[in-house]
């Protein structure tokens, strides 16, 4: 059915035949800026909607009310009205007491969620005495290599209460095993547990590059968790399935969709090929992670088009039965590669918008950058204007008040549906390869990403996209802020822990555990079980992660570019 | 040869920067992520190089990039001009400098300005 009565449509038209005579008339005096007006992702976008652009769209299949399928409004009936999002910074430095200190101050500060950064070398595997950590531990998030760091990362943390996210990828396994043996020693059920790993590495090999295992295996092991959290982790999200980093790397919005999207429906194919799994045992579970970048509009479209393109494919693709199974629950996370070095303090203001566009995109969690991030960790003074930038939004600006206040904006509507054509493409093209695993092999994703990047370098250096005080508007005096660093000490004193733990632990007990999880890689048994039994025994990060490389084999950059 | 040593693995700047050296017209080997500096100067003395370009946003770059220059005097390839980006912090600007770090670069440098240092300070050898 029409959106709009014949009578409307027709008074559109004429209307509208008008203006473009007046517009005519008027850029003849006064031309236009630019050529061509388009969003950061170089999406062409008009001077005027109108309800001619909403021709094609049906308000019951399309649109519809919030809490019902196809969710475009929003998941919930009742919006922010009930619950605000969880304001979720990501946070982790230097030692495990280090991240604690902090987690705590931002708990005081009105926090609701944790999330954890880990350093390069327990995101990669390696335990902090690697030759291969070398300059790197602590230096970009939390140096964790046995239980005990992660007892000390989480004391005093009611983990029955506060749910806390992990970005950890190749050694989700062990790190979430390290979790749940931890609630096992403070006593708190798997069951009463909250929390989501992100553990989705097919984004890995397309932009963010931490990786250990070829695809094919780092996928079973992502199955392994899904299929442990459903049986014994209720509350856990086993995928936080991001298009985050794949943004970050350089691409369109329209391909952040696209991408997340297609990786979610190879994991959903995957566990029920592997596991045996009904879809609406374990969808409800899974979550998702986006970036709020700079354009407004476009990400608040991305957002929408997202929720709605989702339930499509998990009922029409999947034939998942359960409402919950249809939703798309998001984290979200304003654009790091959109704050600029030079003139720090303006991503403060880049931050709140992209944070609004966020809001107004309907998210469920979200981290707002701090201004300083652009350089270094976040000082304690920079993430609590960036925490304050969320209860601002949140309890000042009546924003929250009013579910999905954009739907129904021609304009909005308009670029929403565009964006999803435009993701569908790719989603096709993506099947015909194989799959998403097909796709990463022959560098698809990769090269279309690195062509979204080198266009979007270009047009900065031809000012046809602006970066205020980067290529427009700089200037000479420097804005100089204090900077966080990590003491190079803190490397040294976790070696000495690390060493500590293994003079103290029983070798021959760790041993046994490590060859438990040789067995189930080999036998293609779930590795969870067996992961938390190892961490018990304070086998170490990367004893269990040189398991995964010598039985699956060691996956390297191919170096696209 | 553009390079990216350590475990980081933000490599937006690394592969746009490779697309543009080609682009202008340079011969370029780029290594992927996560190579240790040892793999970097090996590389960089069989593909006999005129230039190291080092990129790290980790925080690693005070250990690793005057490795690399280490390596490559070891090997008696002290000729091969390095030079390095990334989040380097300005305080570090000196130290690296005085490792052999011939350039820095830092966000919001302009390809150009790249491209224009290489072709003012390279000779092909």
């Amino acid at each position: 059915m029409a959106y709009f009565s014949q009578e409307t449509q027709d008074a559109s038209a004429r209307l509208t035949e008008k203006w473009e005579a007046e517009v005519g008339k008027s850029v003849k005096d006064n031309p236009d800026q630019k050529e061509r007006f388009s969003t950061v992702s170089d999406l062409e976008i008009k001077r005027l909607y109108t309800p001619e652009d909403m021709q094609c769209t049906d308000f019951s299949a399309d649109i519809g009310v919030p809490g019902e399928y196809p969710y475009l409004r929003g998941n919930q009936a009742t919006g922010y009205r009930g619950r605000y999002w969880t304001f979720r910074m990501f946070s982790g430095m230097g030692s495990a007491t280090d991240t604690n200190r902090r987690w705590h101050l931002l708990l005081k500060q009105g926090q609701t969620g944790l999330s954890t950064a880990f350093d390069f070398p327990t995101l990669m595997g390696y335990d902090s005495d690697s030759p291969k950590a070398l300059g790197e531990v602590g230096k970009c998030g939390v140096a964790i290599d046995t239980l005990e760091d992660f007892l000390a990362l989480i004391d005093g943390i009611p983990l029955d209460k506060v749910t806390t996210s992990m970005t950890i990828n190749p050694p989700a396994t062990v790190l979430w095993a390290m979790y749940c043996a931890a609630a096992a020693i403070k006593g708190v059920p798997l069951a009463k547990i909250g929390g989501t790993i992100q553990n989705d590495m097919l984004k890995e090999f397309i932009a963010q590059k931490t990786f250990m295992c070829p695809p094919e295996p780092s996928v079973k092991l992502i199955s392994d968790t899904v299929e442990f959290g459903t049986q014994y982790v209720p509350r856990w999200n086993t995928i936080s399935i991001s298009g985050y980093h794949i943004r970050e790397a350089g691409s369109t919005a329209v391909q952040e969709l696209a991408f997340t999207l297609r990786d979610g429906i190879e994991y959903v194919e995957d566990v029920v090929r592997r596991k045996g799994l009904n879809v609406d045992d374990f969808a409800p579970r899974l979550s998702f992670f986006f970036n709020a970048h700079i354009d407004f509009f476009e990400e608040i479209c991305k957002m929408r088009a997202a929720r709605r393109m989702w339930a499509k494919i998990m009922k029409e693709r999947f034939g998942a039965k359960n409402p919950r199974s249809w939703w798309l629950r998001f984290h979200t996370q304003t654009a790091g590669c959109s704050l600029t070095a030079q003139q720090p303090y303006n991503n403060v203001v880049r931050t709140a918008i992209e944070a609004l566009a966020a809001v107004l995109g309907g998210t469920q969690s979200l981290h707002t950058n701090s201004l300083d991030e652009v350089l270094c960790l976040p000082s304690e003074h920079a993430v609590e204007i960036a925490l304050r930038t969320q209860q601002i939004l949140a309890e000042e600006t009546g924003v929250a008040h009013t579910i999905d206040p954009l739907g129904g904006s021609y304009f909005i509507e308009s670029l929403t549906n565009e964006m999803e054509r435009k993701a569908w493409k790719y989603i096709s093209k993506i099947d015909a390869m194989g799959g998403m695993i097909a796709a990463i092999g022959r560098g698809f994703p990769q090269m279309e990403i690195a062509e979204a990047a080198y266009r979007f370098q270009k047009q900065l250096d031809d000012r046809e996209k602006i970066m205020v005080g980067v290529n427009k508007y700089a200037t000479e005096v420097k804005q100089a802020i204090p900077l966080v660093e990590i003491d190079e000490k803190v490397g040294a004193e976790q070696m000495q822990r690390l060493r500590d733990v293994k003079r103290k632990r029983d070798n021959r007990a760790v041993l046994q555990s490590l060859a438990a999880i040789r067995n189930a890689c080999k036998k293609g048994d779930n590795v969870m079980p067996c992961c938390i039994e190892a961490v018990k025994n304070l086998a170490t990060l990367q004893e269990i992660c040189d398991v995964y490389r010598e039985v699956y084999g060691e996956y390297r950059d191919p170096g696209l570019y | 040869m553009v390079a990216k040593p350590g475990l980081d693995g933000h490599d937006r700047g690394a592969r746009v920067l490779a697309r543009c050296f080609r682009d202008a017209g340079f011969e370029v080997i780029y290594t992927g992520c996560h190579q240790t500096a040892e793999q970097i100067a090996a590389a960089a003395v069989q593909e006999d190089v005129d230039l190291v370009g080092l990129s790290c946003l980790s925080g690693a770059h005070r250990a690793l990039f005057p490795r690399v220059v280490e390596l490559l005097r070891e090997k008696n390839a002290a000729d091969i001009t390095v030079i390095g980006g990334g989040i380097i912090p300005e305080q570090d600007f000196q130290p690296l400098y005085a490792s052999g770090i011939k350039a820095i670069f830092t966000p919001g440098a302009s390809l150009d300005s790249i491209v224009e240092w290489i072709k003012t300070n390279i000779k092909p050898r």
